[in-house]
């Protein structure tokens, strides 16, 4: 190698970089395009079978367009109801995570303190837990109470009955975690002057708080609370475990498609997704408009 | 506590709002991580003794200090546990080799497409997990889009072929599942990299496939951290897919856990599974840190 000639390391690069330059005009975004159309074909499919004619109990095979599920979305048994609840559940859940989560991510990332590893340790452990195993857990906690300490106490089963109580105790546990991460990393470009700078126009801290801190990790605490609120209703794992009878739209879903596979799942499916992407086009629109004037 | 405030009391108000800032942050965590113990700490706790347990759901479980759960686990559910390790790493492995072209391309070739491809791959998120898998089940039907065509318009796949209840289509829809979790943290990863540096490395004679070993590839290690972990931990204890698209045999350790947590009522050896489950986790993931050299960059 030291002893070769200029021209001579000249031609050598220069084979592996026509290779390296084809692989990245031609080879990367053909893969990338594939992986795109891997990614959504379920999602197409879901879509394309919402205006299935299927006939028999399973909407798994074409029969011809209609559009009877789309003007009949919620005729099933079962139906409205676990939507109501996942609705009820994400909302309270995300509301209550969001509170707590942001609290302790201001605590985090403000404050200097001994025992700040150990609380990051402990926030990071239930996202590295599978969901099957906080489901599993907490299922073991609540029928169970009748193990120590609390055996003789508090009669089994009697302190968390499972049903839509236990559902928004998992919900808020598993969501905190992801609060708390969106909400330091907003926090983490957070420029301190600024709130000096209110205290000594003469701002108490109340006042610092909601005029200048608040509205500036507002985006963050928002964020956090949509990634809360998508969590939520799309639970199933942990859901299955602590619902008992009660039915979030997931666990209807689960419990039906053993004997039938309505279209009304498509649609209700494709309801929530159409309704999404459109949420986050508009907010993309009014964002790039706001930055445009800025 | 009295003494103090005695010792304190000339400038009093002062020094009750003193303290009070002092305790700030302590009374910002308490209610979060009052939560997370009770809810999370305390529940781990209670299945590590449910482990240790004896007795049935009627009767009543008493704490015995028996390992019987653990050899149960052991002894009749190796089948489960090797499917589980190999789906979910199989998964791991083809997500990595689909995300990361497709990570790389985001981070330097997406332009002004960067944002549009960026919400492609979150895309799923937006359908539920159960309806994405059912959809699965659709698309690889045996009569389905896929099959129905390949079998009957060009006839090249024989009338009986099934994908659905195999080990591919588990796999297939593992990878497919935690596919973005495997893309994303490599784009973070990606993205951060400062263009300068291989600029530097080409400058100093390095082509193309050498920059990408010796300076991108070693930077974007801990996006390859992260998302292996993000991918390997859930698609490990996941039954969903197992489920929906596999057969009896195809059964991972998830199914044994919820069939045992919620059919058969056999709450010690459930405990003692997922238990094994966690602390198969746990030291994957530390050896995986050693391996890479990146626990520093993971807290």
């Amino acid at each position: 190698m030291a002893t070769a000639t200029a021209e001579g390391v000249i031609t050598r690069a220069s084979a592996p970089n026509r290779i390296g330059r084809a692989v990245e005009h031609w080879a990367l975004p053909a893969v990338t395009a594939v992986a795109m159309i891997y990614l959504l074909i379920p999602i197409v499919v879901m879509i394309i079978f919402s205006f299935n004619d299927y006939q028999g109990k399973f909407n798994f095979i074409w029969h011809g367009f209609t559009l009877y599920g789309w003007l009949h979305p919620l005729d099933w048994p079962g139906l409205p109801n676990s939507l109501t609840n996942s609705l009820l559940i994400a909302f309270v859940s995300t509301v209550v995570a969001t509170v707590l989560g942001t609290l302790i991510g201001l605590s985090l990332t403000r404050y200097q303190f001994r025992a700040r590893g150990a609380i990051n340790g402990l926030i990071f452990l239930p996202m590295a837990t599978p969901e099957i195993v906080l489901g599993s857990s907490l299922l073991t906690l609540f029928v169970s109470t009748a193990l120590p300490p609390l055996n003789g106490i508090v009669p089994r089963g009697s302190l968390f009955p499972l049903g839509l109580t236990t559902i928004l105790i998992a919900h808020v546990m598993f969501n905190i975690s992801y609060v708390v991460v969106t909400v330091k990393a907003r926090l983490a470009g957070f420029d301190r002057h600024l709130e000096e700078a209110a205290m000594d126009l003469g701002a108490n801290e109340w006042t610092t708080f909601w005029r200048v801190t608040f509205p500036l990790i507002f985006p963050g605490v928002m964020a956090a609370a949509l990634l809360a609120f998508s969590l939520s209703i799309d639970d199933f794992v942990i859901t299955n475990f602590v619902s008992g009878t009660t039915n979030t739209f997931p666990i209807w879903v689960w419990g039906i498609i053993k004997n039938a596979l309505p279209v009304q799942i498509n649609v209700v499916g494709s309801i929530v997704f159409l309704s999404a992407v459109a949420f986050v086009a508009l907010t993309t629109l009014r964002s790039g408009r706001a930055a445009r004037i800025r | 506590m009295s003494g103090a405030a005695i010792a304190v009391a000339a400038p009093s108000r002062r020094g009750w709002r003193q303290r009070l800032t002092g305790a700030t942050p302590y009374l910002l965590l308490a209610p979060g991580l009052l939560w997370l113990v009770v809810f999370f700490i305390w529940p781990t706790i209670q299945m590590f003794l449910m482990s240790l347990s004896s007795g049935s759901l009627d009767d009543g479980f008493k704490l015995t200090w028996s390992i019987d759960a653990y050899q149960t686990a052991f002894g009749k559910f190796p089948k489960q546990m090797g499917n589980s390790l190999l789906y979910g790493g199989l998964a791991t492995i083809f997500d990595f080799l689909i995300g990361f072209p497709v990570a790389y391309t985001v981070a330097f070739r997406g332009g002004r497409y960067k944002n549009l491809l960026l919400f492609l791959v979150i895309a799923p998120f937006f359908t539920s997990f159960l309806i994405r898998t059912i959809s699965w089940k659709t698309l690889l039907g045996d009569e389905g889009p896929v099959l129905g065509f390949l079998k009957h318009a060009l006839g090249v796949v024989p009338a009986d072929f099934t994908v659905i209840g195999t080990p591919i289509a588990v796999v297939a829809g593992l990878t497919y599942n935690f596919l973005p979790f495997m893309i994303l943290p490599l784009y973070v990863a990606l993205e951060k990299i400062d263009p300068r540096l291989i600029e530097a490395a080409n400058d100093l004679y390095a082509n193309r496939w050498a920059a990408f070993r010796r300076v991108t590839f070693p930077l974007a290690l801990p996006g390859v951290f992260a998302g292996s972990i993000l991918t390997f931990i859930p698609a490990l204890g996941d039954y969903v897919n197992a489920t929906l698209l596999g057969n009896p045999q195809t059964q991972m350790i998830g199914n044994v856990i919820q069939g045992r947590f919620l059919v058969q009522n056999d709450y010690p050896v459930a405990a003692a599974l997922s238990f094994i489950l966690m602390a198969a986790i746990l030291i994957a993931v530390t050896i995986y840190a050693r391996l890479l050299g990146t626990e520093q960059l993971t807290g």
